[in-house]
């Protein structure tokens, strides 16, 4: 009989270990001045040094190295005072050098943690995800394996690198093994990527895009019966490219374990490759034999020492944490939790409160752009923001608020802008779209209504107020639809003798 | 420190990719016993209040600003290569390995 999740989780208590390789976003590589611009063609962002020519000399980018400490201090880490990168070697041609400049036994950052907050059976719960460490390394080569059917490695008969990405800034973020998850330990790797990719995003130190690869997860898990206190061979799923894939790879990866247990077999320690298709993982590199990279100290880098006042002034400088920031926000806007999820999912949390910010009404800077300006995106099939700026938004719903633009109008004025007409004023004026309130303006196109339909209006004047619609009609043709339409009733009625039942 | 055994040259040997024969394996064997042992007495006078030295100089934090600057052309860094196409390098199929 085979288990299924639920079989499996009662039985088995899985055991998580989770490494997020991140990278940086800075303008030139790690250890050499080249760009690191995405999607750039094949070897054209390389040099001596990325290329690991006999003779070349890396240099640290300082900036990659403050953005790891940034990193460090948001997971609440501490920054250790000195730390040394070193050479793992190891034959494989993704990396030139025939090593990878990473750090070994002295990482930069140490000993964080960050809570993640998840929904259980019985309500929110929070887990503690303890961080073991925070290293910085350089990315590998891409490679392009030919012939074959599957386009993987076995049956290649050759291989094609590219080196533009070999030496891009690296940091891994590797937490200590996260036990006591049980049924939820797929949702809390979730949580955690999830909140992780959040705090990186608002440290403006990566653009954590994984379907790019700019934020790359690898999910280890073991099973032990539960209640053994014992700790099973782990697994490590990799390839695993969005924040859904972390949670179906483990809900796979741990009823394939507790399958294998049931039957009798083993686990076999090594690294597994997550199908996006199927949701199953698939058997790779065995890591039965104790991986030997001989690491040994960088000789041609000197430490990191960072002094004390420098990690000060880049604490000062950090952010507030996401998920702190967002519940500020829904007390502040007073919005339920289905409200803030959809502000949330479209990504348009920063700019509906910079749109606030810039003054605009907060129920009006939420609907539009969740509404209107989303709906525009979703035809065009780019995001939002990249269709308007909150300066603009915000300058829109001032005129809302003001009278001066209807909503019908305001949709107008906010197409015209997208469309590339110019600000919100070239618009209007353009398509001479502003409201007609001068009332001494619309008493003459009243006057005008009157005149042409006499009967009507004698009618309001003897009580029915109904008939006062077609006269509304009217003016609103006459102002071709600019005026507002509850203002000229007003008017209208006021003027008919019927004022004190304008509303 | 212990002794370097013939299996260990010939581990790392493996790992270094450099084929040894057996003949050779012998020799630097024993090669490498005679510089552990040199080194050996430099670790007799490292003691723990000096702290060990990667680098000949006493610099740290020696950074370079996040600027770009212009690269190979890809002609030029394929120029090494023995082998290309399509504007990557060109390597032999990677066995056993995933």
């Amino acid at each position: 009989m085979t288990l299924d999740y639920k079989g499996a989780t009662e039985k088995y208590e899985p055991t998580l270990g989770l490494e997020v390789h991140v990278e940086l976003n800075t303008n030139s590589k790690m250890f050499c001045s080249c760009a690191t611009e995405f999607g750039a063609s094949p070897n054209t962002q390389t040099c001596p040094v990325c290329l690991g020519l006999p003779g070349a000399l890396p240099v640290v980018n300082g900036k990659a190295i403050e953005s790891t400490i940034l990193i460090g201090l948001a997971l609440n880490c501490s920054i250790a005072p000195y730390s040394r990168f070193a050479r793992k070697n190891y034959f494989y041609p993704d990396m030139p050098k025939n090593f990878q400049t990473s750090q070994y036994d002295e990482p930069i950052c140490v000993d964080g943690y960050l809570d993640v907050e998840i929904e259980t059976d019985d309500g929110p719960k929070t887990f503690r995800v303890d961080i073991e460490r925070v290293h910085m390394e350089e990315d590998t080569g891409k490679s392009l394996h030919v012939g074959g059917s599957t386009g993987r490695i076995h049956g290649a008969e050759y291989s094609l690198l590219d080196y533009n990405r070999a030496g891009i800034p690296l940091v891994e973020i590797v937490t200590r093994i996260i036990p006591g998850t049980g049924k939820y330990a797929p949702q809390v790797a979730r949580a955690y990527v999830t909140q992780l990719r959040d705090i990186l995003r608002s440290l403006g130190v990566s653009d954590v895009k994984m379907e790019q690869g700019s934020l790359r997860c690898d999910a280890n898990v073991s099973l032990a019966p539960i209640g053994s206190g014992l700790l099973g061979t782990r697994s490590e799923t990799k390839n695993v490219n969005s924040l859904r894939s972390v949670e179906r790879a483990l809900t796979g990866e741990i009823e394939r374990q507790a399958n294998r247990l049931e039957a009798g077999e083993r686990i076999i320690q090594e690294t597994r490759h997550f199908l996006e298709e199927s949701g199953l993982t698939r058997p790779g590199r065995s890591k039965e034999q104790a991986e030997d990279y001989r690491y040994f100290p960088e000789p041609d880098l000197v430490p990191v020492t960072p002094d004390a006042k420098w990690i000060e002034e880049l604490r000062a400088k950090l952010p507030e944490n996401p998920a702190d920031r967002r519940k500020r926000l829904q007390k502040e806007w007073n919005v339920p939790d289905s409200e803030m999820n959809s502000l949330i999912n479209a990504e348009l949390v920063d700019v509906v409160e910079e749109t606030i910010k810039l003054g605009a009404e907060p129920t009006r800077a939420r609907t539009w752009w969740l509404g209107e300006i989303s709906r525009l995106a979703n035809e065009k099939e780019v995001a939002p923001t990249s269709l308007i700026t909150t300066a603009f938004v915000a300058e829109i719903i001032a005129l809302i608020t003001s009278g001066d633009l209807t909503d019908k109008l305001a949709r107008q004025v906010v197409e015209g802008v997208v469309n590339g007409e110019g600000s919100p004023k070239d618009v209007i004026e353009k398509r001479g779209l502003k409201v007609v309130s001068d009332d001494s303006a619309l008493m003459v196109a009243i006057e005008a209504a009157i005149a042409a339909q006499p009967d009507t209006a004698e009618r309001i004047r003897g009580g029915n107020i109904p008939a006062a619609g077609a006269l509304i009609g009217a003016v609103m043709k006459a102002t071709g639809g600019q005026a507002d339409a509850a203002k000229v009733r007003e008017l209208l009625l006021r003027h008919l003798g019927q004022g004190q039942e304008t509303r | 420190m212990a002794a370097i055994s013939r299996d260990d040259v010939a581990h790392l040997a493996k790992l270094a990719r450099i084929e040894m024969t057996p003949a050779e394996l012998d020799h630097m064997a024993s090669e490498l016993e005679q510089i552990l042992g040199a080194v050996k007495r430099v670790q007799e006078v490292a003691t723990s209040d000096i702290a060990p030295t990667s680098h000949p100089l006493s610099m740290s934090n020696v950074f370079r600003d996040d600027v770009v600057k212009p690269s190979l052309t890809n002609d030029e860094a394929l120029s090494g290569a023995p082998a290309q196409a399509e504007d990557r390098f060109k390597v032999p199929q990677i066995l056993g390995e995933e």
